[in-house]
């Protein structure tokens, strides 16, 4: 029972057949049992935890609770979390405590979702592989040897292993559907500005979405319900009516749930470069969803292959300022010795940022530098509506698109460490919808010859949230790859 | 060789909003150090700029006061460069499309008399925290309550061509901020700062010359001081045959001279782009329009309707709109219900001169005067009516001033028994006793000393302590000689 997913539990939990302390306390003790192999999770507060779960417990009996109300939860070490360490896995934070929590945070904490901990991830969520993490690498549920992905690794990795039912996660260039795809489950980035940025530490702001991370696509869209709305406190959160995300999910449409929808396949998504086992797996799943009454149409995202040098101009400029804050002056890590105030900067930054970090903030340095501007940054921009472009052409003839999320299934560790621009071409697929601010989700499709996860994405346009959550929620109906466990974790 | 100065100036206002710009914490002064420094102003992480309206409005109501275009759309940009007292490792300001672009101030130049300095630009910006250098065992103090102070930087184009014309439009811009109610103007506490861009070429010559920034000029007088003394040291540096290299200069007013911060190949790269996290600022026409209805008249329109409706010479004028409330004050005594159309040069000549004098010897503004100008208009109306001469009017002034007889002109004059001395008969007579009693000085007038006269006035003047009519005392007396 503790293994299943949000809306099974939720229904156990509002039917008393289960209590949310039952249910936390199983978990925290599966998460004491796990984390040395997985190194999941940051910070574990039991005591909260069970008071929170106790709290859940007298919601539900007084008949106020929401459909969340009890569900342990994890946040991505980046959200920060009032009073509960948020080290964003740097040693510049190792021992940050907020004074305030983020929005997303409030709004799930409000729904009486249960904070069990903190999840690892890479530094400053600048990784692929959670590799970049001061306080070490997650491991894959699936294979200890692999990575989990990244940057919410440890976000992944917990909901994989069955050690949270759900967690958050922030994507910004695929962190959410990435290590969603590696780790095989679901995780979804909605459309920017749907959920407010305000407690996320900055990455790139721009391109930074608060997402969820869930066994199947309608916990992510529960999570949604919750975490979505308008906040003032963040200029580029949108105000927009209500929606419940999961208003597609519940209805009773025959056999052929996709009837009428239209399924983009751009050509550029089905090359060279893609694993075979991965792309086999796809090639089934659109046989499903054709299977479920959708069609499909081939297309072109002519503009699509920049995405990845657009990412990496744009994603360290901004970067490289939003990094600027830590400092050493007011808060975090700063060096013990120093001679003066330039020698205090510079100690302070080359201890407590990793070398990741420090290479994204030389590069996001150099392309705005006077000279180079136009060059970069600018062009970088240019080349960004272009490909926005692209998928507004592609979206007046589909509804979604389908194809891999990550061209590789979960590689071993150190396997891409000596090699950035490798690293970099595992977000080859999700860079764009951070691009273009557009909704996508990452779910399990199949398994490859390692036994490996293998993940399938959907991509929307702006807002298509609950058709996206639709598309993913019938496949799932039909398949059961979401609801595999990790023999190692199985309960 | 003749050398033309050529200045630009960069102001820094500091608008008048209860909050900063980006965060909802104070902006009041003097706070307990960090104690207005909210989680946005320390730049903790994960915390997002938010734009104060009141802060846009004040760009607004600036841009309407010079005539400048107002953008329909303006783009916030961070400035990148790490100092201690910038939190964020940033400033937030405008860099390619700044609020305003354009407009112009109009001044009376103390050699060119009235011009118009053109305006580059103003743009919104915030302030940074304040380094404290001293008494911290050695190290550094940093207090962020200033940090995120909304800012409007007005950009002049380098239209001055003396230290005086540049404190003249340093002054004139101080007076309209302050009209407009968009700075409280108070340069002890770093509300308007001025840079100044000095640069001199030959006579003439019309390719600028290189110029040098000086900072921290903190008073009018210091600006004067410290572009004087920039030059010199710039036409002394040519004419000895060095070139001026571009720089940054700070003024020290304790040696009068200014220094060198930093050359031109030192300066930083601020990497300005686009702020993400700050949409571009959107100003519609119906908002303009809103702050347009409610804009005052402006000094400069003022002056010349002063000069139209009331003969109140140009001079005059300028100084009566110096500030709104002294132009308030001279508007309110011109139509105070006094039963006479008085006389608009001599009421300016009394604000200026009388009121303004009792003002700063007791330290207090126009609108704390303890004569409102309803009361002023009445004791003008007795100098004009002749009830009263302008020496005694002084004098009832100051009773006036102290609260006597409940500050009402008529009031005091009876009491006091000033009512002037204008009936002939009796003032024939006190001639005939003045004459009667100082025959030397009627000779020495005789004899053609023209001064003579006068000292027979003054004679006749204090007999009557001040209250006879001058005129009439003159009159008859030069009648009486003559006869």
């Amino acid at each position: 029972m503790i293994t299943s997913s949000v809306a099974e539990l939720s229904r156990a939990l509002n039917a008393r057949r289960l209590s949310s302390v039952e249910l936390t306390g199983a978990l925290l003790d599966r998460i004491d049992a796990a984390n040395r192999r997985l190194n999941a999770f940051l910070t574990v507060d039991r005591e909260g935890a069970l008071a929170q779960a106790r709290t859940a417990d007298a919601r539900i009996a007084a008949g106020t609770s929401s459909a969340l109300t009890g569900i342990p939860l994890a946040h991505k070490d980046v959200i920060m979390t009032e009073g509960l360490r948020t080290t964003c896995g740097s040693r510049m934070l190792e021992n940050f405590v907020a004074p305030y929590s983020a929005y997303v945070a409030e709004r799930l904490a409000h729904a009486g979702m249960v904070l069990v901990g903190k999840t690892n991830m890479d530094e400053f969520a600048m990784g692929s592989s959670n590799e970049n993490s001061y306080f070490g690498p997650v491991r894959n549920p699936w294979n200890t040897t692999c990575v989990a992905g990244g940057s919410s690794g440890g976000s992944a990795a917990a909901v994989a292993a069955r050690l949270v039912p759900a967690a958050t996660g922030t994507d910004t260039g695929g962190s959410i559907r990435q290590p969603a795809a590696l780790s095989g489950i679901s995780g979804l980035k909605p459309t920017y500005g749907v959920c407010s940025r305000y407690g996320l530490v900055a990455f790139a702001s721009s391109l930074d979405t608060p997402g969820a991370l869930g066994q199947t696509a309608e916990d992510c869209a529960l999570l949604l319900n919750a975490m979505a709305g308008h906040d003032v406190r963040d200029s580029t959160s949108l105000d927009r009516p209500k929606e419940d995300y999961t208003r597609l999910l519940s209805a009773n449409a025959g056999a052929k749930p996709l009837a009428g929808v239209r399924i983009g396949l751009p050509r550029e998504y089905f090359g060279a470069g893609t694993e075979s086992d991965i792309a086999n797996a796809i090639e089934a799943a659109i046989a499903g969803f054709r299977s479920l009454g959708a069609t499909t149409v081939e297309l072109s995202l002519p503009n699509v292959e920049y995405s990845l040098p657009v990412y990496y101009v744009i994603s360290p400029a901004e970067a490289s300022s939003n990094l600027a804050r830590f400092d050493g002056v007011r808060y975090g890590h700063r060096a013990a010795k120093y001679d003066d105030l330039m020698d205090m900067y510079k100690k302070t930054r080359a201890e407590g940022f990793g070398a990741e970090v420090k290479r994204r903030i030389l590069v996001g340095t150099y392309v705005l530098s006077h000279g180079y501007y136009d060059a970069y940054y600018l062009k970088a921009q240019q080349v960004r509506r272009l490909i926005a472009d692209d998928f507004q052409r592609a979206y007046r003839s589909c509804d979604v698109i389908v194809g891999p999320t990550s061209p590789t299934t979960a590689f071993c560790l150190g396997d891409n460490t000596d090699d950035p621009v490798k690293m970099y071409l595992n977000d080859i697929f999700t860079i764009a919808s951070n691009l273009t601010g557009t909704p996508a989700i990452s779910i399990p499709c199949g398994f490859d010859g390692k036994g490996l996860p293998i993940g399938l994405q959907i991509q929307g346009n702006a807002f298509a949230e609950a058709q996206v959550l639709n598309v993913a929620h019938r496949y799932q109906q039909m398949t059961d790859w979401h609801r595999r466990i990790p023999a190692e974790f199985a309960p | 060789m003749k050398w033309e100065v050529v200045i630009g100036l960069e102001t820094h206002t500091q608008l008048s909003t209860a909050s900063k710009i980006f965060s909802g914490a104070s902006t009041a002064f003097a706070a307990a150090p960090n104690s207005q420094a909210s989680a946005v102003d320390i730049a903790l992480p994960g915390v997002l700029p938010v734009l104060n309206k009141g802060a846009v409005e004040r760009a607004i109501r600036f841009g309407l006061a010079v005539d400048g275009t107002i953008n329909k759309r303006s783009v916030f940009a961070r400035k990148n460069y790490f100092y201690p007292d910038l939190p964020k490792g940033y400033q937030i300001s405008q860099y390619e499309i700044p609020v305003v672009r354009g407009g112009s101030i109009a001044i009376v130049s103390p050699t060119r008399g009235a011009i118009k300095v053109a305006l580059t630009r103003a743009h919104l910006e915030e302030d940074a925290g304040k380094s404290l250098h001293e008494d911290f065992r050695g190290m550094t103090g940093i207090d962020l309550n200033r940090a995120g102070t909304p800012l409007l930087e007005i950009v002049s184009e380098p239209d001055l061509r003396s230290s005086e014309e540049a404190v003249v439009y340093a002054k004139t811009l101080h007076a309209l901020v302050r009209w407009i109610g968009i700075c409280d103007g108070n340069m002890q506490e770093g509300s308007f700062r001025c840079d100044a861009n000095v640069s001199v070429r030959p006579g003439g010559e019309a390719k600028l010359g290189t110029r040098c920034e000086i900072k921290n000029l903190n008073s009018f007088r210091f600006m004067h001081q410290a572009i004087e003394f920039e030059v010199r040291r710039q036409i002394e540096l040519i004419e000895d045959g060095g070139k001026m290299v571009q720089e940054t200069r700070l003024y020290d007013p304790d040696r009068n001279e200014t220094r060198s911060m930093r050359s031109k190949e030192d300066a930083q790269d601020y990497r300005y782009f686009p702020d993400p996290d700050l949409p571009p600022l959107v100003i519609d026409g119906a908002w303009i329009e809103r702050i347009r209805a409610e804009m005052p008249e402006l000094p400069e329109p003022m002056a010349h309707r002063f000069v139209a409706d009331y003969s109140v010479p140009m001079p005059d004028a300028v100084q009566l709109t110096w500030s709104r409330e002294t132009a308030r004050y001279f508007e309110s005594a011109m139509q105070a219900p006094v039963g006479a159309h008085l006389n608009g040069k001599t009421a300016a000549n009394w604000i200026l001169g009388e009121i303004s004098a009792r003002l700063n010897r007791d330290g207090i503004e126009i609108e704390q005067a303890p004569v409102r100008p309803n009361e002023f208009a009445q004791l003008l109306a007795r100098v004009q009516d002749n009830t009263i001469s302008g020496s005694i009017a002084k004098e009832v002034l100051d009773a006036m001033w102290a609260g006597e007889n409940g500050g009402d002109a008529d009031a005091v004059i009876a009491a006091k028994g000033l009512q002037q001395i204008s009936d002939a008969g009796a003032i024939e007579r006190i001639v005939d006793d003045v004459l009667a009693a100082n025959p030397a000085i009627v000779a020495e007038y005789q004899a053609g000393k023209e001064r003579a006269f006068n000292s027979l006035v003054g004679k006749a003047m204090a007999t009557t302590k001040g209250k006879a009519n001058p005129a009439q005392v003159s009159a008859i007396l030069k009648r009486k000689l003559a006869g």
